[in-house]
């Protein structure tokens, strides 16, 4: 691609080179590269025998963005949202200065690679952790944005999955900073770029779907019907279809929600499954949250009908009083 | 802070202009004028030879935006990513001038200490959400850029969709050179969405010619006609300046 090209020659920078911040004057010894995106290089360094991962760009406005969404994630108790943020800082080279933050290295493989390896048995309770992870980053008033299986590493043992790379990370509200066009919901004529807990539940379930394609497809159709025929045609695709077709729609208000129903799969008990699996034309049972909506519904309802009669009844005894005092 | 109007040219194209004004000369009239000129390559297998390489630069470097050169599959992301980016490029130019007049000298936000330019950061982004934006989009139909007009197409429709999810107001205008009887044509005046791009575009016609400096020209005549209506509608019209980034 043109683009990265100009972009990792701009700060580029080989092994064995020590950086050293301006401000705070830290040193780092790069051991490796690890991968390349839209805003800059991480690679990993070394800090008085630490591993770290350092993010270098010539782009500083994009480096001090995502410094601030760390920042701001570190204030959020007791989850760990993406990397921790350790340093951020510029280093001044003869060529100009480069703006760099180092942050915790997060070990791994990425999560395509890791159901690859370990089987689609894995699936389900990463997309829980996963669901987990995102519902805390929504309750702190974030939208992950540019969630893709790329940023998505899977540490262990024990296996848990985290976010990495927050260029995309927005403030709920507004417009999405960063995406990826597979997993964007405005690509597939599905919804807006506004960050709202939606789109990312949206790019959630262009993963479970890029999990069975693997090399992702290209868009044909481009909508609903075209995303619902590729779901049905992989058999371990089957078992969520509900929840896949319930997030692109964009009908679970928040991660927890599409959690739950995730969980309340991987509970169903297997004879349950296989029936669903072989009728697959067959609508699924309601799940609990579709449910329990269809109740709330008709509670609704009911308390707007109790409303309506005692309106009318009110009516008309006004009418009698005030043809009476006539 | 005043938050005005920013307003920017996107010129796509596929190659070197053959007729009329220098664009680069033209490109640096409209950076005088307060517009911002960023240019977008379109590769097909093709690629773009060098002396079409240093025009987009060129234009974009005096113009005072962002280039790229990209195939076309790529169209739809990067429209969106240039335009961004110029966004807050000219908005940082903002910011720094306003910090020049605090701090004095010519401090810029790369020379504050990381925490503060961290806070500095986030007026330039709450300022990238609502500032009100205008948009002229230049669209090269000469005959080589036929097959790739529907991507164009495609990727238009996508920027409007990026930057509706803004809180500010958008306003795009679409013109095409050469167009059938003059060097350029008027497809598409201001407008909030780009929707009815849909139907005009299947209607183009491809010719021979480039005339990328006259086109760059008469928007900028487009953005004046405009400014002259707007004022006898007594709505004031601050615009953002931006001498140096």
């Amino acid at each position: 691609m043109m683009m990265n090209h100009s972009l990792k020659s701009q700060c580029k920078v080989n092994p064995g080179t020590v950086i050293e911040g301006k401000w705070h004057r830290s040193r780092y010894t790069i051991v490796k590269e690890l991968g390349y995106g839209a805003n800059g290089i991480v690679y990993l360094a070394k800090n008085q025998n630490q591993q770290v991962a350092l993010k270098m760009s010539d782009n500083g406005m994009s480096i001090t963005s995502e410094v601030n969404v760390l920042k701001s994630f570190a204030k959020v108790q007791g989850s760990a949202l993406g990397p921790s943020l350790l340093d951020a800082d510029d280093w001044e080279r003869r060529s100009g200065k480069v703006s760099f933050y180092a942050m915790e290295y997060i070990q791994g493989p990425d999560l395509l690679t890791f159901i690859q390896q370990k089987g689609p048995s894995w699936t389900g309770v990463l997309m829980v952790q996963l669901l987990n992870d995102l519902d805390a980053l929504h309750k702190a008033g974030w939208v992950f944005g540019d969630l893709k299986p790329d940023n998505l590493i899977v540490t262990g043992p024990p296996s848990k999955i985290r976010t990495i790379d927050v260029g995309g990370t927005t403030i709920q509200g507004r417009a999405i900073k960063e995406f990826t066009e597979f997993y964007d919901r405005g690509y597939w004529g599905l919804g807006t770029r506004k960050a709202d807990p939606a789109y990312d539940l949206f790019a959630a379930a262009m993963i479970l779907i890029n999990t069975a394609y693997p090399k992702r497809f290209a868009k044909t159709t481009g909508d609903l019907k075209q995303l619902k025929l590729m779901v049905r045609q992989k058999k371990e695709l089957l078992k969520y279809e509900d929840v896949i077709l319930n997030a692109l729609q964009g009908q679970y208000s928040s991660a927890g929600e599409m959690r739950n129903d995730i969980l309340q799969l991987t509970r169903a008990n297997p004879a349950q499954k296989s029936t669903v699996s072989r009728n697959p034309g067959q609508t699924a049972s309601p799940q609990p949250a579709s449910r329990q909506m269809n109740r709330q519904k008709k509670q609704k309802g009911s308390f707007f009908e109790t409303l309506l009669i005692t309106l009318i009844v009110t009516l008309l005894y006004f009418l009698y009083i005030y043809g009476q005092l006539l | 802070m005043k938050t005005g109007t920013l307003k920017q040219i996107l010129l796509i194209t596929d190659g070197c202009s053959n007729q009329g004004e220098d664009p680069i000369a033209m490109a640096a009239l409209a950076k005088e004028q307060g517009i911002t000129v960023n240019v977008i390559g379109v590769m097909e297998q093709d690629v773009i030879d060098e002396q079409g390489m240093n025009e987009i630069e060129g234009i974009a470097m005096s113009g005072g935006g962002v280039s790229q050169v990209v195939y076309s599959q790529q169209l739809s992301q990067t429209v969106q990513m240039v335009t961004r980016k110029a966004m807050t490029q000219t908005l940082q130019g903002v910011v720094n001038k306003e910090l020049q007049q605090i701090l004095g000298g010519s401090k810029t936000m790369e020379d504050l200490p990381p925490d503060q330019r961290g806070e500095v950061m986030e007026v330039v982004d709450e300022l990238g959400e609502t500032v009100e934006l205008e948009v002229l989009v230049l669209v090269d139909t000469s005959a080589s850029m036929k097959h790739k007009l529907p991507t164009v197409k495609e990727a238009l429709l996508d920027l409007s969709l990026s930057l509706n999810a803004r809180s500010g107001d958008n306003r795009f205008s679409v013109f095409v050179f050469p167009g059938k009887k003059k060097d350029v044509e008027k497809l598409l005046d201001w407008t909030p969405n780009l929707e009815s791009l849909t139907s005009i575009f299947s209607k183009l016609t491809t010719g021979g010619i480039t005339p990328t400096g006259p086109a760059i020209h008469e928007a900028l005549n487009h953005f004046k006609k405009k400014r002259s209506l707007r004022s006898l509608l007594s709505r004031d019209d601050e615009s953002f300046f931006e001498e140096s980034v």
